[in-house]
């Protein structure tokens, strides 16, 4: 079994993807609510990045704006998505289809939703293969037991129709779909969530295996962050449209430098040890019509003071990037 | 949080032997379903008991049988000693149903959304609570939803559900529960579909109500973490077998079935490093049609032998209030046939 | 991923208090531009159904009082039929009729439609199969040739059994659907909340489910009401409505049979046409505002002039 030990350092490797001051909108009958706000994230080569966080913080809505799959009454307001050096936003739907699935694909929450349940796992593979410019029907079918195979795959299944396969197994025949042009990255949209815990756990260990024999790198957005705490290189914790804390992952589970992440983690009981009494985060996240102008944690944070009245950028804590005033250099005390 | 010791002596619910069968298939070619076969437990009063499972292992089934749902192809289900199965007159049907209310898992669907949040609660209070006059109604609607903690949030019984946050909206549905005055709440994956700092708020509320109002729960997830926070015994299921029972953190703790030792291996814990030894395991529940007898785990067993292919494995106290249903932890506890026969050849 | 987006937007005290049915109803016609014109329209209608003495001052629009085939005048505002009618008296006065087989066609219709659909897909089973099979018995028969024979037969000149006849073929369609979305809606968790709170079954598909279903079933009534309008006309055009009555359809049987288009009187055929097409058509344009309740992604997103300039 291969070694799962996280990498320790934050893009090492030259960053193939570069998200600068990203704003996402939504367009609704009250005005436009923004649901992503000045993302910036660098994803290095081969490397694995978590996002992370509660229902209604823009995780997905960030990853779909990156592979450009937003759809009205979504859209880019603004930022760049540069990937391998062009920038996605400003590219057309042709240049776009050339990226798409050869260097950047994307795996979908629900496979029985985002696979086509009236064709065979063959002719799906081939429709994508086909779309991307394949001919060699030699090819494709080569190529579609090669990558069943890589996710541990029966190709006799290459016969099946999707409501055929277990949970597990249509997701790993997405995760094959999406490997079909070996990309550079690979975005996921919490793939496990509709799995057991048991079948999570093994396809996490899959995702890693192929992620390091393969050298792809990956964005995995998820709202369980145990569940990517093994498995993830760097973690982004979202909070409100905003990234509120970037780390490599020991680091931000180690010593979180927002009380929000320090707060989700507390929300996590655990199997061993004492059972104590947990309080999770009281309240609710903020009205994104029209967000507090400060910091939008600080109604909630058990550690607020007057700086928290203007919103604060990410801070360098000596582990992870986190903003909070409470990292701001000139003060005294730290976050313990 | 504190644990109250499990009330010995008169079980207020007990299960014998219940199995629930669906007809599936096409009009030739029947074949049946078994989604719960042969389950027995008892819950107490007082107690939190978690019953644990993947999906498709009949937890839910279970929770459906005891809020008469449906009805067990089988077995038997008693309340307080009586039969349900002998309950018919509706007065007496209400009286089991405002002792033993259910809270559903999908807060966006489980209140109407065309009618504003008092609806059910009144409903409630109209059908089961014939000790509060129609004026004195609201009142005590009010003081149920305080009792929630949801008295901040302004005339919360005069909003539409669709103005109220998921969490909110869990806490209206135990609202509907705790307005009969109930002896039990089925909780059907209370949590699952909610946010993880807005859990542990909805879990500790459902301690708050066994510790204060006596209220005993049994809890369904499929979160073995937050069955430990706030159970006092588990029960295991898989394929419609339950397959271990016992107080909370000895089943966790040393968990005597394989598949609970699966299970247990599987749950992510960020705060342990990964055990990289568990065996890479594939296989999912099966879907049990047409089952042949034989412990329904043997194909992704590890420890499994052959006796594990042709007799099913009964539910056998193995520990003190400690049970599980497996051939080869039965020897090795030294009760069962497999032990005797051991015995018997050494 | 609209809606969790603006998940964030619950429980703050300025989302409006508004009933999802009803306030709902209002604001989606009145911010829907065509529905606006459906409802002036039929606002319109109703008044002059309800009041049609104050729109013209000829009381009698029966009466042979005039001169046969007059053109429009100051006097006679659409002229005067071959028999020497007052043309716009006769549109006024026949209004009435006009709408109230609309409306009670329209709404006898939804009633039988709501109470087969709705049970066929909650009680399921047996009750289920044999509620379907009569909705399609209904469905397939051919329509128009089954009103011309029993009307013909059994009642002509009878406006209540023209009505009946209406209702009888006008109420399959809207079963079928008002069945499938109660299907969708059977296994909710609330209406399963409902039984396990004890409540009856009749109880539960009245108070619980059809409340949940009411936009379904008001754009039901327009459309029976839209399909009574124009079958009615249809049927009084070739005289099997009640030919001695005031109304649309027997204005367009007179006119036919005296050849107005030929002999230049266009405006006693076009009058009443045009009447049962706007009728028409008023429901059909309300129609589209519960298109929108139902399927908020119909609902076009407005942007304020201030967002467009930014951009």
């Amino acid at each position: 079994m291969p070694s799962v030990q996280p990498s320790e350092t934050a893009p090492a490797t030259e960053p193939i993807l570069r998200v600068r001051n990203l704003d996402i909108d939504y367009d609704t009958a009250a005005g436009p609510v923004r649901a992503v706000e000045s993302f910036n994230l660098d994803v290095g080569r081969g490397e694995f990045v978590g996002v992370v966080g509660e229902s209604g913080c823009g995780k997905s809505t960030m990853l779909f704006g990156i592979a450009q799959l937003l759809t009205p009454p979504a859209r880019i307001s603004g930022g760049t998505v540069e990937f391998n050096g062009a920038d996605l936003v400003t590219m057309t739907q042709r240049e776009l289809s050339a990226t798409r699935w050869q260097s950047l694909s994307v795996v979908m929450q629900s496979a029985m939703n985002a696979m086509n349940p009236v064709k065979q796992l063959a002719a799906q593979y081939e429709d994508v293969m086909r779309a991307h410019g394949e001919r060699s029907a030699k090819v494709i079918r080569d190529r579609s037991v090669e990558v069943l195979r890589l996710v541990g795959i029966d190709k006799e299944h290459l016969a099946s129709y999707p409501h055929q396969l277990s949970g597990g197994m249509r997701q790993r025949a997405m995760i094959a779909m999406a490997l079909l042009f070996t990309p550079d990255l690979v975005i996921m949209d919490e793939p496990t969530s509709a799995l057991d815990v048991v079948a999570q756990r093994s396809l996490m260990i899959q995702i890693k295996e192929l992620q390091q024999r393969l050298g792809f790198a990956v964005i995995f957005v998820t709202h369980d962050m145990s569940l990517v705490s093994h498995f993830s290189d760097r973690l982004v914790v979202m909070y409100a449209a905003k990234a509120v804390e970037i780390g490599p992952t020991r680091d931000v589970f180690a010593d979180p430098g927002h009380p929000y992440t320090r707060g989700l983690l507390d929300a996590f009981p655990s199997i061993k040890g004492p059972r104590v009494p947990l309080t999770g985060i009281p309240g609710s996240p903020p009205n994104l019509l029209h967000p507090p102008t400060g910091c939008r944690f600080a109604p909630r944070c058990p550690h607020r003071f007057e700086a928290c009245d203007t919103p604060p950028p990410l801070f360098d804590t000596g582990s992870t990037l986190a903003a909070c005033h409470l990292h701001e250099p000139a003060r005294v005390e730290v976050l313990r | 949080m504190t644990t109250t010791p499990m009330n010995e002596a008169a079980p207020l619910l007990q299960a014998r032997h219940l199995t629930r069968h669906f007809k599936v298939g096409g009009a030739i070619a029947r074949k049946s379903l078994h989604a719960v076969d042969d389950v027995s437990f008892t819950i107490g009063s007082r107690e939190i008991v978690a019953l644990v499972g993947e999906s498709g292992s009949g937890k839910s089934t279970i929770a459906r049988l005891l809020a008469r749902v449906y009805k067990p192809t089988s077995g038997e289900i008693y309340y307080q000693g009586r039969p349900l199965s002998g309950i018919r007159a509706r007065r007496d049907v209400l009286a089991y149903r405002s002792d033993v209310p259910m809270v559903f898992q999908d807060p966006f669907a489980s209140l109407n959304p065309a009618y504003r949040v008092s609806h059910g609660i009144m409903r409630g209070l109209a059908l089961h609570r014939p000790d509060v006059p129609r004026t004195a109604r609201r009142a005590e609607a009010e003081r149920i939803v305080a009792q929630l903690g949801l008295d901040g949030v302004g005339d919360v019984l005069d909003r539409y559900p669709y103005e109220l946050s998921g969490g909110q909206r869990q806490r209206v549905g135990f609202a509907q529960a705790l307005a009969y005055q109930p002896r039990l709440i089925i909780a059907d994956e209370p949590v699952s579909m909610l946010d993880v700092s807005v859990r542990i708020g909805l879990l500790n509320l459902m301690a708050k109500l066994r510790d204060e109002e006596g209220v005993s729960l049994l809890y369904i997830t499929h979160d073995i973490a937050s069955a430990r926070y706030i159970a006092d015994r588990i029960m295991v299921m898989y394929a419609g077998h339950l397959v271990e029972s016992g107080p909370v953190d000895t089943v966790l703790q040393a968990p005597k079935h394989p598949y609970t030792q699966m299970l247990v291996g599987a749950v992510p814990d960020p705060r342990a490093p990964l055990s990289a030894s568990l065996a890479t395991d594939r296989a999912e529940p099966p879907r049990v049609i047409d089952p042949a007898p034989g412990c329904r785990f043997r194909q992704r067993c590890p420890l499994a032998v052959d006796a594990c292919g042709h007799v099913t494995p009964d539910l056998v106290e193995l520990a003190p209030r400690h049970s599980a249903a497996c051939h080869v932890a039965a020897a090795a506890a030294g009760v069962g046939e497999l032990a005797v026969s051991a015995r018997g050849s050494a | 991923m609209t809606a969790t987006v603006l998940a964030g937007t619950t429980g703050s005290a300025e989302a409006p208090r508004r009933s999802p049915r009803l306030g709902g109803l209002l604001t989606a016609i009145s911010s829907n531009r065509k529905a606006m014109v459906g409802a002036v329209l039929l606002l319109v209608f109703t008044v002059l159904a309800l009041a049609p003495q104050l729109f013209t001052s000829y009381h009698d629009p029966d009466a042979h009082a005039y001169d046969v085939g007059l053109p429009p005048s100051s006097s006679h505002w659409l002229g005067t039929t071959a028999f020497g009618q007052d043309i716009y008296a006769q549109l006024i006065y026949g209004t009435r009729q006009s709408l109230v087989i609309a409306v009670v066609v329209g709404g006898l219709a939804t009633v039988v439609s709501v109470l087969i659909g709705v049970s066929a897909a909650y009680l399921g089973g047996i009750s289920d199969h044999v509620l379907s099979a009569v909705t399609d018995i209904f469905l397939v028969v051919p329509t128009f040739p089954l009103i011309i024979v029993i009307a013909a037969y059994a009642g002509k000149g009878n406006l209540l059994v023209m009505m009946g006849v209406l209702v009888l073929t006008g109420w399959s369609y809207g079963a079928r659907q008002l069945r499938a979305q109660a299907l969708s809606l059977r296994n909710r968790d609330f209406l399963q909340s409902a039984r396990v709170r004890g409540e009856r079954r009749s109880y539960i598909i009245v108070f619980e489910m059809l409340p949940t279903m009411s936009s379904l079933i008001l754009a039901n009534f327009l459309g029976s009401a839209l399909y009574a309008v124009l079958t009615a006309a249809g049927l009084q055009f070739i005289g099997l409505g009640d030919n001695s009555a005031m109304s649309w359809g027997t204005m367009l049987h007179w006119a036919q049979n005296n050849g107005a288009l030929q002999t230049g009187q266009p405006l006693w055929v076009v009058a009443p046409g045009l009447c049962v097409a706007l009728l028409g058509a008023s429901f059909a344009l309300l129609n589209y505002a519960f298109d929108e309740i139902s399927n908020p992604a119909l609902r076009p997103v407005r942007r304020t002039r201030a967002q467009r300039s930014a951009v």
